[in-house]
């Protein structure tokens, strides 16, 4: 793969979708309150969660928002990259548009997920952030080489897990060519992140875990920023994330050789 | 020698279609049971094109001519048969393979919707790995040819459909391809648009030698640009030749109108022997086989006085149209 003409591409991908969008100021204006409405919304139903007793699954409302943070910035990514580039592709394959990436001496993959960028979410992930830095502070969090390491390499791998589990869905749209539902859900799974593994059921927690693994999305990163993550949950989530990226990729190679293009 | 640039041997292609039938009931019934049947929509076809040549593919709306384009293109899979186009398996998809290449579909656009055409013109040119002074050479150089230039400032969405058209096809050649595929390019495009678009393509083969294979509805863009077709039959190929032979096997005769200096003389023309069509005063139309047009008109004009005369040539749509009504006509 010759990585200077993809950072090419993607500097160009950057400018036309920047330029796209900054065509309709005022969508730009409405995605930015909105996302600074929904994280005080978050904050609020999460305040409420823990009014009576100050605990839920163990966690002190201002542990549970390094969760909300984190769930914040993946949610920026998701509305950056995820959503106007993965709900896309069942755009291109219902109309049959995607006979023109085919065709292009680029990785269709790359091609797919990292066209469009939906630059409000950007401010998402820069209001998780500082959301970060708050709970750092009021947590009297510890800085140091091997808490920066780790809380990257965990956030890492809570992108590739979400990223792979989106990019699995909309690839069946080559089968089922209507998947529009099944990333809704998938998007309200993710809903679920926003609080701590523990407060939910033995059973539920398995099927985060194991089913969905909306639990290492979220729950292991805000582990890592509290200094209760166990080595064996960190080598995990990136075993997780590996696998999920790896089989995302060979599932969407597999599936290519079922594209029958829409019909002129 | 010209050299084969695409080489296609007992190809067919099958597709799983669901059948649904009609009302609530079958709605219901096809929701939780789908009826799926393989259709074979390309059966065992075979043909060679050579570099350069212009091919035009014809047949009916579902013969299977955008299948056929597809598979060489690499899009679809072949179910049996193998293809080479330009050496390589098409359906690999080799970045070589797709550098050469190029599909322009006539219903689908690639440029972005809200921008200028210049940006989708730079984003292809960065996929094709150009720098920047070779792609705006090469934009400069094709927009020359297709007769636009403003037209590359304007956001897409406030371009009219023939600007569009040609905007695509510039986003679409300016990686120099030397096989164009090209299904209905002209569809919708008014009269003009059509003539300047058929223009540019004949230009684009003689200076470049590019093979094109085009599918069209419109005859005139067969006519204009291919001396070969390929006539696909439900998914068979029913004639693969000169357009010119092709003709003059579906309309071996021509109407000739002679109109002759009085009714007598027009009277004596309608019982000397040829097939009259029809008989109006001193004008009459009489059918000429084409291999012996020169001597009927010889033995006319030396026999009769005769004041003026015209050959109908048979209007092309009709007689293509002949080999497009499925199950209909055998050529």
């Amino acid at each position: 793969m010759n990585l200077r003409k993809y950072l090419k591409v993607y500097k160009k991908f950057l400018h036309t979708s920047l330029a796209s969008e900054l065509e309709y100021k005022t969508n730009i204006l409405v995605d930015l309150i909105t996302a600074i409405l929904s994280l005080i919304g978050s904050i609020f139903l999460l305040s409420i969660f823990f009014q009576n007793n100050g605990y839920i699954g163990g966690w002190e409302f201002e542990q549970a928002l390094i969760i909300q943070g984190i769930y914040t910035i993946l949610n920026g990514i998701t509305n950056t990259w995820f959503n106007p580039n993965l709900t896309e592709i069942v755009k291109h394959i219902r109309e049959g548009t995607l006979d023109f990436v085919l065709l292009k001496p680029i990785d269709s993959q790359f091609f797919i997920s990292l066209k469009k960028i939906n630059p409000s979410g950007i401010l998402e992930i820069m209001l998780g952030y500082c959301l970060l830095c708050f709970c750092i502070r009021i947590n009297q969090i510890n800085i140091n080489l091997s808490f920066l390491t780790l809380s990257m390499i965990t956030i890492s791998c809570s992108i590739c897990i979400l990223y792979s589990l989106w990019f699995f869905i909309s690839t069946t749209t080559i089968w089922f060519v209507k998947t529009w539902n099944a990333t809704e859900v998938l998007r309200s799974f993710l809903y679920i992140g926003r609080f701590p593994l523990n407060s939910f059921s033995f059973s539920l927690r398995i099927f985060f875990s194991v089913f969905i693994p909306i639990a290492f999305i979220t729950t292991i990163p805000s582990e890592v920023f509290l200094g209760l993550s166990q080595l064996w949950k960190i080598l995990l989530e990136v075993i997780v994330a590996a696998v999920f990226l790896i089989t995302s990729r060979k599932f969407w190679l597999f599936a290519l050789k079922f594209y029958s293009s829409a019909s002129s | 020698m010209v050299q084969n640039i695409i080489d296609v041997r007992n190809l067919s292609k099958s597709f799983d279609i669901s059948t649904k039938e009609p009302g609530l009931k079958g709605t219901i019934k096809h929701f939780f049971r789908r009826e799926t049947k393989s259709l074979k929509v390309i059966k065992d076809i075979s043909f060679e094109i050579k570099e350069g040549e212009i091919v035009g593919f014809l047949g009916a709306n579902g013969a299977g001519k955008t299948t056929i384009l597809k598979m060489l293109c690499g899009l679809i899979y072949p179910s049996e048969g193998s293809i080479l186009v330009s050496g390589h398996l098409p359906f690999r998809r080799k970045e070589n393979f797709l550098k050469n290449i190029t599909l322009i579909m006539g219903q689908k656009q690639q440029l972005i919707w809200d921008l200028p055409p210049i940006e989708s013109f730079y984003l292809n040119a960065s996929i094709y790995d150009l720098d920047k002074i070779e792609a705006k050479k090469r934009i400069k150089k094709l927009s020359e040819m297709l007769e636009i230039d403003e037209e590359l400032f304007i956001p897409v969405r406030k371009l009219s459909l023939g600007q569009r058209m040609k905007s695509e096809l510039l986003a679409a050649l300016i990686h120099e391809p030397n096989i164009l595929f090209l299904d209905e390019p002209t569809l919708g495009l008014d009269i003009n648009a059509q003539r300047n678009l058929r223009k540019f393509l004949q230009k684009y083969n003689k200076e470049t030698n590019a093979t094109i294979c085009l599918t069209s509805h419109y005859m005139k863009d067969i006519t204009s640009l291919c001396k070969r077709v390929i006539c696909v039959q439900e998914g068979s190929i029913s004639y693969d030749g000169k357009l010119d032979l092709l003709l003059k096997k579906l309309s071996p005769v021509k109407e000739i109108l002679i109109v002759c200096r009085s009714e007598e003389d027009a009277i004596k023309l309608e019982n000397s022997g040829f097939t009259v069509k029809n008989k109006i005063k001193n004008e009459i139309t009489i059918k000429i086989e084409n291999n012996s047009i020169t001597s009927s008109l010889k033995t006319i004009l030396n026999n009769f006085d005769i004041e003026d005369l015209f050959i109908n040539e048979p209007p092309i749509d009709e007689i293509i149209g002949k080999i497009l009504i499925k199950k209909d006509y055998d050529i």
